[in-house]
């Protein structure tokens, strides 16, 4: 499993919008700028075609962080 | 007399004339601009939207009128006619008994109406490959018409994006080659609030609160009386469901992944496209979308699609194509069709 850093920045380049080092671990997801359900469809793709886990919305919900997606990641896995 | 098989023979579409562009899109809500490259994964440019008082099923007749003229069809062969949509004339009688004297069809047609959003178009391809291969009809005449915009809440910014409107008729006859295969249907009613218009059926009729707003996660306002997506449990489902509907496809019809020439999905997105596509490893390629300029028109998305297909060359006589439709119910259905 990759580290929490590596997976914060691979998730970053996900969202063409954001600058570089926009996101660190402890960011709360849900304030890139302009979140909408598109974004959360663009965390969900990534992980599944990354860890081939397919998350739904309750385990979105379930987390604030990226750290806490990355925390999921690894129990589910 | 070899016994017939059921095939695609025609396809035409109609489009209102109202347009709903992109620049009309981020001037109704300007703080999208700044995430536009998160709009351009979706894949949609415009998308033509009804008039008041314009319905479903004039949307179908102008497209099996179209269908007429440009194939030189004569009416009086339709002995069956199909009308998928989401609404409908009345209560009472069924629009296709309307749509049938509109059309001027004979006498001795059936008519009927079935309700189904994004996978309707395969399902309507089985019952009239039913209709020919078991009990004779000859001429189907398959409409397929949204109108759901006018159900979406004006300050829904997610579904103003993704929906627009048209209608297609697709004319399937007989033919000693088979030309629709064996299909595969899936439901999961537990999902059925995910897709839904809460109030004004028969179930819950429209009250003062039934226009209340109701705010979901992301911001997207919508109210009991219009169309309700949870967009997030839509993708996770499509993404584990269209793979899954594309193997069993494969296996049902006793092929490999490399044995289909082209694979049309409903045209949801492009985002879950490509998402479902690299799911199952389908080569770039071998995928036909066309959504830039018509958004998401539900139950005509397929054959449009598959319309524009054709037209390009990207399919051709003799091709394999699987058609894969998933969505509102929840329900998924597909096919493998030769053209």
């Amino acid at each position: 499993m990759i580290s929490v850093n590596e997976f914060t920045e691979k998730l970053e380049a996900e969202f063409e919008d954001l600058q570089k080092g926009t996101l660190t671990p402890d960011t709360d997801y849900r304030t890139i700028n302009g979140w909408s359900s598109m974004h959360a469809l663009i965390v969900i793709a990534f992980v599944d075609s990354n860890f081939d886990i397919l998350l739904t919305g309750i385990d979105l919900k379930s987390t604030i962080t990226i750290n806490d997606l990355y925390n999921l990641i690894q129990q589910k896995k | 007399m070899p016994l017939l098989k059921a095939y695609i023979k025609h396809i035409s579409y109609h489009l209102p004339d109202k347009i709903f562009s992109n620049d009309d899109f981020f001037s109704i809500f300007p703080d999208s601009k700044k995430n536009l490259d998160t709009f351009k994964k979706i894949g949609i440019k415009k998308r033509h939207i009804v008039a008041d008082g314009e319905l479903a099923s004039d949307l179908a007749v102008k497209s099996a009128q179209k269908l007429f003229n440009k194939y030189s069809i004569d009416s009086n062969l339709i002995d069956f006619v199909l009308f998928c949509a989401q609404e409908f004339d009345y209560y009472t009688p069924t629009t296709a008994c309307v749509i049938h004297e509109r059309l001027k069809l004979p006498k001795n047609c059936g008519a009927l109406d079935f309700n189904l959003g994004c996978s309707g178009y395969p399902y309507g391809l089985s019952i009239a490959k039913g209709l020919i291969e078991g009990v004779g009809v000859k001429n189907v005449l398959l409409l397929t018409a949204s109108t759901l915009t006018r159900k979406v809440h004006p300050k829904d910014r997610s579904l103003r994006f993704l929906f627009g409107d048209a209608a297609c008729a697709t004319l399937i006859s007989s033919r000693e080659n088979d030309g629709i295969h064996n299909f595969v249907f899936g439901t999961d009613g537990a999902g059925a609030e995910k897709i839904i218009i809460k109030d004004g059926g028969a179930r819950n009729n429209i009250e003062s609160s039934s226009h209340d707003e109701i705010i979901d996660d992301f911001g997207n306002i919508t109210s009991r009386a219009h169309m309700d997506m949870n967009g997030v449990s839509v993708f996770s489902f499509s993404v584990k469901t269209a793979p899954a509907l594309v193997n069993e496809l494969l296996v049902k019809n006793d092929k490999q992944l490399e044995d289909i020439d082209l694979f049309i999905f409903h045209q949801a997105n492009l985002f879950i496209i490509e998402a479902i596509r690299k799911k199952i490893n389908i080569p770039e390629h071998k995928v036909f979308n066309y959504i830039e300029l018509v958004g998401n028109t539900v139950s005509s998305s397929i054959p449009i699609a598959l319309y524009e297909a054709i037209k390009s060359g990207r399919a051709k006589k003799g091709d394999t194509i699987l058609l894969a439709g998933f969505g509102v119910g929840l329900s998924w259905s597909g096919t493998i069709i030769t053209l």
